[in-house]
C-alpha cells in the first residue's frame, strides 16, 4: 500500500485550538489501528487557514479537513484509513453552495492564492532538513556556489525586479550590490525578524514553517556581498520561531550547507541568532543594529546606510524574512520567470496577514496587482456576521485606512501610497460599520507613543498632542480648530521626524481624516459616534416595549448597572453603567439601545 | 515588597557563569539580560549593577537597555502572567473589554503583580493567533475567542490549581 502522510497544521493559531492533542491523538489511532506502516503523522507550519483550525491536511488523496478537535482523532482515522471515506462532518462548508468541498485547491480560500514565500508552508516538517531539501531546498544554494559569480546572483536578483518586503520597497538586488561594492574587511547578513506590527503573523509563520529558506537565502547573500557572517535579529515573543530556527541551523551546519566549506567550496558562513526585547522600533534598519550591538534601539540618521557602515560599523545588508523567502525560487527559476508575475513596478507576491472583521481570517499569498475586492471578498469571504465593510487597513501603524472606493485598486507599492497607505510588511486589518475611524486612529496613536522611543521631538512630543487632540475629539469635546490643528501637527511630524517611525506614525490619522471626514466632523460638531462606539458619547437603555425581562442583560452586566424582575422590563442606571456593550451584545430581543 | 539590596550568592554565580559563556562581551548585553531574567524573574538594581560589573560597562547603560525594552521588567511578574492581545485584529474584536475586565476583577493596572504574588496583568502586541482574537495567554496557555464574561473563569481556574496545590499533601 501506497505511504499516506497526515499532515498537522503545527502554527501558532492551530496550537492554541489543541493541534498539539489532537497530534498525540491521532498518533495513539494510528497505533491502535494497525496503521503505522502505511500511514505517517507529519506536523508543518502554517496553513493559513487560522479561522477554521485546528486544521488536518491528508496526502496523496489531498483531502482537507477543519476545525478538528482531539476528539475527532479517532473516528477521523477509522473513517479514512479503514472505511477508506471521506469523513463528511469534517469537511469544509462551501458557504455559499453549502456543498461539502474536499480538496483546499478547491477553497475559495486558496484558489486565488500563489505561493512562493510560502511555497512550503504546510508541505513540509519544518524540522526536518531532508522534507526541505526534498522540495528543492538547497538547490538554489549549490547552484549559486557551483554555477554562478557572486554578481551573477546579484545581477539575477536585480532583474527579478524583487523589492524589499518590510515595508520600504527598495530594491533587493541594489542594496545587496551597494553592500557588495562598500569597502570593509568584514560583511554582515542581517535578517531582520523583528516584526512588531500590531496584527501581522507572516514573518512567524514563515520561520515557523521553513526556516531553512530563510537559512539558504542568507548564504547566498552572504555568498554574493562577500560575507561570511550572518545574523538573524528574531523577537524574543517567538520562541517556537527561535527554536525551530535554532533547529534548522544545527541541520544546516550537520548536512555541511553552513558552516566552512560549504558544499565542498571554498566558501564559508555562519549565523546566529540575536533576541529582540520588545521594542517596535527595532525593526527599523538602524535601530535594529544598535540593538544588536546590545544598546537601546534608537534610530540614527541615514545616510551613512547600513549597506556601508552598519553592524559594528561594518557593511551590512539588512533583508526582510519574507524578502529572503523569495530568493531560492528566484535563483532556482530565475529572474524573469518571477518578473513575470505582479505589476510593472511591484513583481512577484505578497503575503498578507488577513484579520480583523472577516470571515476568513488566515496567512495569504497573492500576486502583486490583485485586488482589495478579491482578497477580502474571493479569498477573505467577506465581512463577518453580514456586516458592511467599512474599510481595511494596511501597513500596520505606518499605514493607513482605505475605504470602499479603493476597493478595486490593483495592490503595489506605488498604488498604496498614492492612495495614502503603504505596503508595511503585510497586515491587512478589516473593519467594518461598527468600528469608529477616529478611535481606530487613536488606537494607532497609542501604539506609537509607547514605541517611540523618545529620541526625537517632533515624534515624541509631535505624537503626544495628536493623540491629546484625537483623545479630546472621541470625548466630544472637540473643537473646529483642533481638526486644523490634526492636519498641520500630523505633516510636521512626518517630514520633520528622524526616522521611519515618526516619519509615517500620523498616517493612520491623516488618511481617516482625508477618507472618512464625516465620522470626524460628527464627533466634533454634533458630539455623537457614528459607529456608536466612543463611551463618552453613547448611552445604552432598555426598549420597553420590546423587553421581555429574561434576565439575559442583568445577569451579564458586569458592574450591576441593570435592575429588574423576570418577566418584568429592566433598567439600566446610567451612573452606574460603563457602557460596555455586553447588554447589547447579549439581547435577543433587539431591546437594548444605543443611542 | 522587600527587596534585597544584596544579591543572593546563587545569583551572583549565576550572573558570573551567564556573562562568562557570553565572553563578558558588551554586545551581548540583551542576550546576558534575557537570560539573567529568564532564571531570576526579574531585572532588580542590584542584578544590573552585578552583570555592569561583569561587562565591564557602566551600570547607567545596563539601566537604559533594561529600560527601553517592554520585555526586561524591574518588578517581579506574579506566578501566573496574564497577557491580554491588544494588536489591531484583537483590539477591533473586543480586546480592550477583556483588559478592562481583568483590571476589574483582578484589581490591578496593567503592568502590575497582585499582592499574593499570584497574577500579574500585561497588554502585548500581537501573538500572531489573530483568527482566534481576542487572545489572552497565561503562562505557555493561549485562551482564544474570549469575551468579558470568561474572564472570571480564566482567574477561577489558576485560583483552584492553588488551592489544590495547597491541600495536597
Amino acid at each position: 500500500m501506497a505511504k499516506n502522510y497526515i499532515f498537522v497544521c503545527g502554527g501558532i493559531g492551530c496550537r492554541a485550538l489543541e493541534s498539539e492533542q489532537l497530534k498525540k491523538n491521532l498518533q495513539r489511532e494510528i497505533i491502535l489501528q494497525g496503521l503505522s506502516e502505511e500511514v505517517q503523522l507529519v506536523t508543518t507550519g502554517c496553513f493559513g487557514f487560522c479561522e477554521k483550525g485546528p486544521l488536518v491536511k491528508i496526502l496523496p488523496d489531498n483531502t482537507f479537513y477543519v476545525q478538528v478537535a482531539p476528539e475527532d482523532a479517532g473516528e477521523l482515522i477509522y473513517q479514512h484509513f479503514i472505511q477508506k471515506q471521506k469523513l463528511e462532518r469534517l469537511l469544509y462548508i462551501h458557504p455559499e453552495t453549502q456543498q461539502r468541498v474536499t480538496e483546499a485547491g478547491d477553497m475559495d480560500f486558496y484558489k486565488k492564492q500563489f505561493r512562493i514565500a510560502l511555497r512550503n508552508c504546510g508541505f513540509i516538517d519544518p524540522e526536518n532538513i531532508e522534507e526541505y531539501i526534498a522540495r528543492d531546498g538547497y538547490a538554489a544554494l549549490a547552484k549559486c556556489l557551483t554555477e554562478m559569480t557572486p554578481d551573477s546572483v546579484i545581477d539575477a536578483v536585480k532583474q527579478s525586479g524583487l523589492r524589499g518586503r518590510g515595508g520600504g520597497g527598495f530594491s533587493t538586488g541594489l542594496k545587496w550590490e551597494i553592500t557588495k561594492k562598500s569597502t570593509g574587511n568584514q560583511k554582515y547578513v542581517v535578517c531582520n525578524a523583528d516584526e512588531g506590527d500590531p496584527g501581522a503573523f507572516m514573518d512567524r509563520s514563515l520561520l515557523e514553517g521553513d526556516p531553512h529558506s530563510i537559512i539558504e537565502a542568507m548564504t547566498i547573500c552572504g555568498y554574493s556581498i562577500g560575507a561570511d557572517k550572518g545574523l538573524i535579529y528574531i523577537r524574543a515573543e517567538y520562541p517556537l520561531a527561535i527554536k525551530r530556527l535554532q533547529k534548522a541551523l544545527q541541520q544546516a551546519e550537520d548536512a555541511g550547507l553552513l558552516g566552512k566549506n560549504i558544499l565542498g567550496t571554498k566558501f564559508n558562513f555562519s549565523i546566529d541568532i540575536r533576541l529582540g526585547a520588545g521594542a517596535f522600533v527595532c525593526g527599523e534598519e538602524t535601530a535594529l543594529i544598535h540593538s544588536m550591538e546590545g544598546c537601546r534601539g534608537e534610530p540614527t540618521y541615514k545616510p551613512p546606510f547600513p549597506s556601508v557602515e552598519g553592524y559594528l560599523g561594518k557593511p551590512t545588508n539588512v533583508n526582510n524574512v519574507e524578502t529572503f523567502a523569495n530568493i531560492p525560487v528566484i535563483i532556482n527559476k530565475g529572474a524573469d520567470w518571477f518578473s513575470n508575475i505582479g505589476t510593472e513596478k511591484s513583481k512577484g507576491t505578497k503575503v498578507f496577514a488577513l484579520a480583523g472583521k472577516i470571515n476568513n481570517v488566515g496567512l495569504i499569498e497573492v500576486p502583486m496587482g490583485t485586488t482589495l475586492r478579491e482578497i477580502i471578498f474571493d479569498i477573505g469571504g467577506g465581512i463577518k456576521d453580514g456586516k458592511k465593510f467599512k474599510a481595511v487597513q494596511t501597513g500596520g501603524p505606518s499605514g493607513g485606512c482605505l475605504g470602499e472606493q479603493f476597493l478595486d485598486t490593483p495592490i503595489d507599492y506605488d498604488n498604496l501610497i498614492e492612495a495614502g497607505s503603504m505596503m508595511g510588511s503585510g497586515g491587512m486589518i478589516v473593519l467594518d460599520e461598527d468600528d469608529c475611524m477616529v478611535s481606530i486612529a487613536k488606537f494607532y496613536l497609542e501604539f506609537t507613543l509607547h514605541e517611540s522611543c523618545g529620541k526625537c521631538a517632533p515624534c515624541r512630543i509631535g505624537n503626544k498632542r495628536l493623540h491629546e487632540l484625537l483623545d479630546k475629539i472621541t470625548k466630544g469635546e472637540g473643537e473646529k480648530e483642533d481638526l486644523k490643528k490634526l492636519r498641520a501637527l500630523g505633516t510636521v511630524i512626518k517630514e520633520t521626524s528622524l526616522c521611519g517611525l515618526g516619519q509615517s506614525s500620523p498616517n493612520p490619522v491623516l488618511s481617516t481624516m482625508q477618507n472618512f471626514y464625516d465620522e470626524y466632523k460628527a464627533h466634533v460638531f454634533e458630539k455623537t459616534c457614528p459607529a456608536k462606539q466612543c463611551k463618552d458619547l453613547i448611552t445604552f437603555t432598555i426598549v420597553e416595549e420590546n423587553c421581555t425581562g429574561c434576565t439575559l442583560c442583568f445577569r451579564n452586566c458586569p458592574v450591576e448597572a441593570i435592575t429588574g424582575e423576570k418577566g418584568k422590563v429592566h433598567e439600566i442606571h446610567q451612573d452606574l453603567c460603563i457602557r460596555c456593550g455586553i447588554c447589547y451584545s447579549k439581547c435577543k430581543f433587539d431591546a437594548i439601545l444605543v443611542e | 515588597m522587600i527587596i534585597n539590596t544584596h544579591l543572593s550568592e546563587t545569583a551572583e554565580v549565576l550572573i558570573k557563569s551567564i556573562c562568562a559563556r557570553y565572553k563578558h562581551d558588551e554586545h551581548e548585553l540583551i542576550n546576558v539580560l534575557h537570560e539573567v531574567q529568564h532564571h531570576l524573574g526579574y531585572l532588580p538594581e542590584e542584578v544590573q549593577q552585578s552583570i555592569a560589573d561583569e561587562l565591564n560597562i557602566p551600570v547607567a547603560k545596563v539601566y537604559g537597555v533594561v529600560t527601553f525594552y517592554s520585555f526586561f521588567t524591574m518588578i517581579p511578574k506574579g506566578k501566573y502572567n496574564i497577557s491580554i492581545c491588544l494588536g489591531t485584529a484583537c483590539y477591533v474584536r473586543g480586546g480592550e473589554l477583556i483588559v478592562e475586565e481583568f483590571k476589574r476583577r483582578l484589581n490591578i493596572g496593567v503592568g502590575e503583580t497582585s499582592t499574593d504574588g499570584l497574577f500579574s496583568l500585561n497588554s502585548i502586541r500581537c501573538v500572531g493567533a489573530c483568527g482566534l482574537a481576542p487572545v489572552v495567554s497565561v503562562g505557555d496557555k493561549i485562551y482564544g475567542r474570549v469575551t468579558p464574561q470568561q474572564v472570571r473563569r480564566i482567574i477561577d481556574e489558576y485560583i483552584k490549581i492553588e488551592e489544590e496545590l495547597e491541600i495536597a499533601p
